[in-house]
């Protein structure tokens, strides 16, 4: 969409939520599976019923945790849930158990790639709470409820508000996504819900430093929605502004279907919250050899991966986001180990990966865990090559059975035969075979007809089925040739 | 001297849904003003570099590990429920779009 009225920016924050990837809810027992029975799992905890009592489950304060380290957050040392309140009925207790000022992470950045400039967008706060129930509303005076949801482990993750475009923000949600989906907090499924985006969006002219109206945007599950999103709002905002119209702070909704955001009746239980510390539960506390286990035990992070590819081994931005923007960190890994065991050129081996090796990955479904090729043997089958022990085109055979047997290519190449004809004691029949079964073709080179050399050739390596030293070949068709 | 008005009251009834009668809001707005005050001379002790309480036990750190345990039968749930059909609990619509 393009606009008239060029001199307004756009300034958004984003609210991310994801739910934290563990076995079960986050003060209670129940289980965290997505797509139960309605109503499965649930207990006392999770439905508020008096009497019962909340117990933090640690794997989900180490996912925050984790997630504040990758996020260059600060931690702090000494961190409190609150309880929110407000009556809906998604919230069985009718309040919610979140963190309001002292939150676990606070003041970190995540560097964000677009277009081939680094992007540094901080991060004001990542937080612990729990997720609600989810309403159906199916017929006209009644919801249904269905309280699986209620208390599986929720982070909330908010950026400052240093966010300038619809790219912007969805480049932001990619990376964020990403780095969650690798040190394994989130499993990343928008389309199930576990990572939702709220961005919160103003516009104000060009040059200005105050904030204007913020408008906050609900339903956007996809990265093509947070963007058309986005980019639809900043557009009707400019448009509302250029026609003198004041813009009012409100929520408002995303519609798929229509492509357009339209208000939220968000009830005039407004933001009353009265958040006051949890008695139930008390402060989590933090020391520095339990934070620096877990930062220990980070992997490696996509951006930094990146600056490794292109700096040091001079792949391109886009070689590189083939590698590394993945689901599966697994693919990257692999390519290091693989680089580590040839010792050679990063960037065959980066070839290697990006025809062959995502050729079939992709085409298995991504299925990490089915790969049974290992990094050793790319590294062992590309060794063969340079020493020419097998040609380009008996590797990408040797590639494909190792893919599909995990076998090392030495074993593929003696059971299959396919070691390079490289004596000219057994390539002279064959050479001299082809010779005399294409007189004309020998005459018209003779002549000066040089395109018709590599016709030989081809010959040559359809008789050997592709197993003779292309080099030898040539040195030897030309001395024949020559006479 | 009063601090809270009687509107305030009203707002605060509204927020914890209560549905107070006028005898009632007036004799609240007494109550609550009473405790104020009191808070308010409980604020003229010195506090300095005494850090706030958000607890009163001093405890910290009391995890669960992350084991899923069974659920509740959804039937004895659902039985207590003012509405309830098939799987789910019934209330009335609210509609937030």
């Amino acid at each position: 969409m393009a606009t008239l009225f060029a001199k307004v920016e756009t300034v958004l924050g984003m609210e991310v939520h994801a739910e934290l990837l563990t076995q079960s809810k986050m003060f209670c027992g129940c289980s965290t599976q997505f797509g139960a029975p309605p109503n499965s799992q649930c207990c006392p905890v999770c439905l508020g019923l008096p009497g019962s009592l909340p117990v933090p489950n640690r794997a989900a304060v180490e996912h925050v945790l984790r997630t504040a380290l990758a996020l260059n957050c600060r931690i702090n040392w000494r961190s409190i849930f609150h309880r929110k309140n407000y009556f809906y009925p998604d919230l069985p207790k009718a309040y919610q158990i979140s963190q309001y000022d002292v939150p676990i992470g606070v003041d970190g950045y995540l560097d964000v790639r677009l277009d081939g400039e680094v992007k540094r967008i901080r991060i004001r706060r990542v937080h612990l709470e729990e997720d609600t129930g989810k309403l159906f509303h199916i017929e006209a005076a009644t919801s249904f409820v269905d309280y699986n949801r209620s208390g599986v482990p929720l982070m909330e993750v908010v950026s400052e508000p240093d966010i300038y475009s619809a790219e912007e923000a969805r480049a932001y949600l990619r990376a964020l996504r990403l780095v969650l989906v690798w040190i394994g907090a989130s499993d990343g499924k928008m389309e199930q819900g576990s990572l939702r985006c709220e961005p919160n969006i103003s516009i104000r002219p060009a040059g200005t430093t105050e904030l204007g109206t913020k408008v906050e945007l609900k339903n956007l599950n996809s990265f093509q929605s947070v963007y058309q999103g986005v980019a639809y709002e900043v557009e009707r905002q400019t448009q509302a502004l250029a026609r003198g119209e004041e813009l009012v702070q409100e929520t408002r909704r995303w519609d798929e279907e229509r492509l357009i955001t339209a208000p939220m009746r968000t009830k005039e239980y407004a933001h009353d919250y009265r958040y006051f510390p949890e008695p139930d539960l008390v402060p989590l506390e933090f020391d520095a050899p339990w934070i620096e286990r877990l930062r220990a035990g980070l992997p490696e992070l996509p951006e930094a991966r990146y600056a490794r590819y292109v700096r040091d081994y001079g792949l391109s931005e886009y070689e590189a986001s083939l590698l590394i923007e993945r689901d599966q960190p697994q693919v990257s890994d692999f390519f290091d180990a693989a680089l580590r065991a040839y010792g050679g050129d990063p960037k065959r081996v980066s070839n290697w990966m990006q025809s062959d090796f995502l050729r079939l990955f992709n085409a298995a479904g991504e299925d990490w865990p089915a790969v049974k090729v290992r990094p050793e043997h790319l590294a062992a089958m590309l060794k063969l090559q340079d020493k020419g022990q097998i040609s380009g085109k008996i590797a990408k055979e040797v590639f494909e059975v190792m893919w599909t047997t995990g076998k090392p290519p030495e074993q593929i190449v003696q059971e299959r035969g396919l070691q390079v004809i490289g004596t000219e004691e057994d390539l002279a029949p064959i050479i001299d075979q082809v010779l005399a079964q294409h007189p004309a073709v020998v005459e018209s080179i003779r002549k000066g007809e040089e395109g018709k050399f590599n016709f030989l050739v081809g010959q040559v390596m359809r008789a050997t089925r592709g197993k003779a030293d292309p080099g030898l070949v040539n040195r030897m068709l030309r001395e024949r040739i020559a006479g | 001297m009063p601090r809270l008005s009687i509107e305030e009251v009203e707002h605060v009834a509204w927020l914890a849904r209560l549905r107070l009668s006028e005898a009632e809001k007036q004799r609240l707005t007494g109550d609550l003003n009473t405790i104020l005050a009191h808070f308010e001379r409980l604020q003229q002790l010195d506090t300095t570099g005494v850090e706030g309480t958000s607890h009163a036990v001093p405890m910290s750190n009391r995890y669960r590990d992350d084991e899923p345990r069974p659920s509740l039968p959804r039937e004895e749930f659902l039985r207590e429920a003012p509405d309830a059909r098939d799987a789910f609990f019934v209330v009335p619509r609210i509609v937030e779009t």
